[in-house]
């Protein structure tokens, strides 16, 4: 096995890692802030990639696509938990579970009536279509860059929630919502610019996967359960479990359908190996996911005690 | 027995013996660590480190319902009922776990006699949900006692009482007293000294000192530790 | 003396509403659209795996987002054994039970130590595991899935005919209700409520919790197999489609829109959902955003799903 493909599939895992975390960073903070099971998650990705595609069609440029979607899908978000989502923080999980599903299907037409019903192009930036010389191996550019500016977000969201004072608000509220309110935090726009940071990271990481995955309806949906996954396993309410879960995920999904197939063929007669081996690879992160919350049902970094 | 909760020891080098038949009380300030006894003994939480006999029998391992069965139940300091059951449906079921009854409407008769050991007899057809507070705290203890259970564990059974409240319950308890054995986690010191065979008391997870009623009265660690010096006075309750 | 959970049992009714039922397949005939036969007796088979799934959230406080799984169990164990030869409803149609109550046994066993919304992922991503299971394996047809020949045979009855499977399937759902209320009134069912309502108590009352929801479970599972046999024999082919997540939600949205912890919630539920989507279907193509709207109503006006909102409405009037 050459040390580039291996080296190729880390960064790969890295980076899909990368895009989950800006989707379960949003995902998490709501569930751990609002106690809010939000399946309309996926959709803010969606709109997200569809409002990039349009933009950067419309103008040429890519980073101001990013830019649209962002404004975009922000104003979506902030709209959408001003008007229905803030009734739904005191209802059971049963019930946000139906109406976000309801979103889910609503969002999908809406974008079906507006951009029809097949896929749309979203291309990357031509500059950086290239490979890139990596320490002596090829790496697509704009895979890079997409890392890199994971990382930068990573990195900006630690300090946002570290550092600020609208991060300890943050925190506070994931710890204890009630506590924070006694302590004079104002909750209810806190939580509409939570809502909104979390739809315009959604934006960013549809945006930027756009070019390398398809530009569909439904493609929140996919996501979504893999942001479930995330959030699961890093514990919900947590910024680091969410950056954790995210990464182990992407790294353990992404190597595993490259070289546990691999593995099997070595270990396993041919006939067993060729189907076990992506069979097991693709539920992979499932069992992952399984385990962690057999031993710890909490994930590993709960917010709340 | 010791019990950690990360960096805290909540329970901390806790010894404690129950006699069959004495009721003992459990006393400390708040925060000492003794409902998190209850939950050791009751099977909630396991004991980072000790062992729990009963008769002879360890059961530090095993599940709280098998301890129901054994004979040893608990009631609740915050109060955990079944809102959407009456009053009687909520004893049935307390003779249903336990196996006194099968679940069928037999239960529900034999539920009566439980209604009325707790003074419930008059809301036997209300919602549990729709009760006043003191009449809460009252079922709150008679799920336990429906369990038919020896031994009681009672956390703070008159907890937000107001006194002729707090005073019934209090005739409940001592009307237990003998056929039942009793560890009585309480702040009313009244209660307590009525009450008590023996007192232990916990400060900060700890037990400083453990005795007959009138030792602890007089005990100075006890009565520094306790931030309601006065509750303990210099001759006990009038 | 006041019991608040027994279920009780409204001849009358209950015989207008099955006649009523039964009916239904010659008015098809009658308005020239036997097409509505077919699809009357999926909106049957749904209502069985709907009232399955009724049984764990409704009344045991099991909110399983993996139900799908069970229905899939049960599906492929048809399309499987047929073609191996098994042609017989009496032994497919059980083994599609025992599919599903084997595969709910298994899941049940691990997912029913966690509680809350680790008990929804965790139930999730064993559903999502049994997919993609399906997915990989081309013996189970993989992507395109399989195809029966013909339905099974129940012997006297010709199941081919689709007016004899709807009355097959309407006496399946009627005896699988007959049988949940029975169960319902029973102590495990009294037992199931309790601990829906208050876990912890229960426990300290000597209920064995865990044991009594692993045997719910595995008789929910077992319901949804068969539906699962039921639908795979109904339709004629069976796909990984069955098993996707979307469908779990499916499920849980005719559950939670019927109204969860009623007896008929999940009929209501599948009937409402699968006929609306029918109804808005024909009009516009984008029915499902009429379906979505429908549901947020639900959620914001009919909170206790549409059995509640039936039942409320008869309160009021009787002036409680």
């Amino acid at each position: 096995m050459p040390l580039s493909l291996i080296a190729e599939q880390l960064l790969n895992g890295l980076q899909l890692g990368l895009m989950l975390f800006l989707l379960a960073a949003g995902l998490t903070l709501v569930f751990g802030i609002m106690d809010m099971i939000n399946l309309a998650h996926g959709s803010l990705y969606m709109i997200g990639a569809y409002i990039a595609a349009s933009v950067v069609e419309a103008s040429g440029s890519f980073l101001l696509g990013i830019a649209g979607a962002i404004a975009g899908t922000a104003l979506v978000g902030a709209a959408l938990e001003m008007t229905l989502l803030r009734r739904l923080y005191r209802r059971s999980h049963l019930s946000q579970v139906l109406a976000t599903f309801a979103l889910i299907l609503i969002a999908n037409e809406i974008v079906r009536m507006i951009w029809g019903s097949q896929p749309i192009l979203l291309n990357m930036p031509p500059a950086l279509s290239g490979p890139a010389e990596l320490l002596g191996f090829r790496y697509p550019a704009y895979r890079l860059v997409v890392i890199g500016v994971g990382l930068a977000m990573a990195l900006f969201l630690w300090l946002l929630v570290t550092r600020t004072r609208a991060g300890m608000w943050v925190r506070a509220g994931a710890s204890d919502r009630e506590m924070a309110e006694v302590m004079g935090v104002d909750t209810r726009t806190l939580f509409t610019l939570v809502f909104a940071i979390g739809a315009a990271l959604c934006a960013v990481a549809g945006a930027l996967l756009g070019p390398l995955l398809a530009v569909q309806v439904g493609m929140g949906e996919n996501i979504l359960i893999l942001a479930f996954v995330v959030i699961s396993i890093g514990g919900i309410g947590s910024i680091r479990g969410a950056l954790v879960g995210s990464l182990l995920v992407g790294l353990v999904d992404t190597a595993g359908r490259a070289f546990l197939p691999f593995l099997f063929r070595k270990l396993f007669p041919a006939a067993v190996a060729s189907e076990a081996g992506p069979a097991v690879a693709s539920v992979l992160i499932y069992m992952l996911m399984a385990a962690v919350l057999y031993f710890r049902p909490s994930g590993l970094f709960p917010a709340r005690g | 027995m010791q019990r950690r909760f990360g960096g805290v020891l909540a329970v901390d080098d806790v010894s404690l013996d129950l006699a069959e038949g004495e009721l003992h009380a459990v006393i400390g300030p708040n925060g000492a660590g003794k409902t998190t006894l209850i939950h050791l003994l009751s099977g909630a939480l396991r004991p980072s480190a000790g062992t729990i006999v009963l008769d002879g029998r360890d059961i530090t391992g095993l599940a709280m319902h098998r301890r129901v069965r054994l004979g040893l139940a608990r009631s609740y300091q915050i109060t955990s009922l079944f809102p959407n059951f009456t009053v009687r449906e909520n004893l049935a079921l307390a003779l249903q776990g336990t196996g006194q009854g099968r679940g069928g409407p037999d239960d529900r008769d034999r539920a009566r006699a439980e209604l009325d050991a707790v003074g419930l007899g008059n809301r036997a057809d209300q919602l549990a949900g729709a009760l006043a507070h003191g009449e809460r705290r009252q079922l709150e203890l008679g799920l336990a006692l429906a369990t038919g259970a020896r031994i009681l564990l009672l956390d703070e059974p008159m907890a937000g009482m107001g006194p002729e409240e707090a005073a019934r319950i209090t005739s409940l308890i001592e009307a237990l007293k003998r056929r039942r054995t009793i560890l009585l986690v309480e702040h009313d010191m009244e209660a307590v000294f009525r009450l008590a065979d023996r007192i232990s008391t916990l400060v900060y997870g700890r037990l400083i000192a453990s005795g007959a009623p009138d030792e602890i009265r007089r005990h100075p660690e006890v009565r520094r530790a306790y931030l309601g010096e006065a509750y303990l006075g210099e001759e006990g309750p009038a | 003396m006041r019991d608040t959970l027994r279920i009780p049992l409204r001849p009358w009714p209950t015989l207008a509403a099955v006649a009523a039922l039964a009916l239904l397949p010659l008015a098809a005939l009658a308005i020239g659209q036997p097409f509505y036969v077919v699809f009357a007796t999926r909106v049957l088979i749904y209502a069985l795996i709907a009232t399955s799934l009724n049984l764990l959230i409704g009344y045991g406080g099991m909110v399983s987002f993996g139900h799908a799984a069970f229905v899939g169990a049960g599906a492929y164990t048809v399309a499987v054994l047929m073609p191996a030869g098994i042609a017989s409803a009496w032994l497919l149609w059980p083994a599609s039970l025992l599919a599903g109550a084997l595969l709910a046994f298994l899941i049940g066993a691990i997912s029913l130590r966690t509680r809350g919304v680790g008990f929804i992922m965790i139930t999730l991503a064993f559903a999502q595991m049994a997919y993609y299971l399906v997915l990989s394996l081309r013996a189970l047809g993989s992507d395109d899935g399989l195809t029966l020949g013909a339905r099974p045979s129940l012997g006297f009855v010709d199941l081919n005919s689709d007016f004899a499977f709807y009355y097959v399937a309407l006496a399946v759902l009627v005896a699988t209700l007959a049988a949940m209320r029975a169960l319902l009134n029973a102590p495990i069912g009294r037992a199931l409520q309790g601990i829906r309502d208050n876990e912890t108590r229960m426990e300290a009352i000597g209920f064995p919790t865990y044991r009594l929801k692993l045997i719910v479970f595995v008789i929910a599972g077992a319901a949804a197999g068969l539906g699962g046999g039921l639908l795979a024999s109904l339709n004629g082919l069976v796909g990984p489609n069955l098993l996707h997540w979307t469908e779990s939600g499916l499920l849980m949205i005719m559950v939670i829109l019927g109204g969860a912890g009623r007896l008929l919630g999940g009929v209501l539920g599948a009937a409402v959902l699968l006929g609306a989507e029918e109804a808005i279907a024909e009009h516009t193509i984008h029915w499902p955003l009429g379906i979505g709207v429908v549901l947020l109503a639900v959620v914001f006006f009919a909170p206790e799903g549409l059995s509640g909102l039936a039942r409320r409405r008869r309160a009021d009037r009787a002036g409680t």
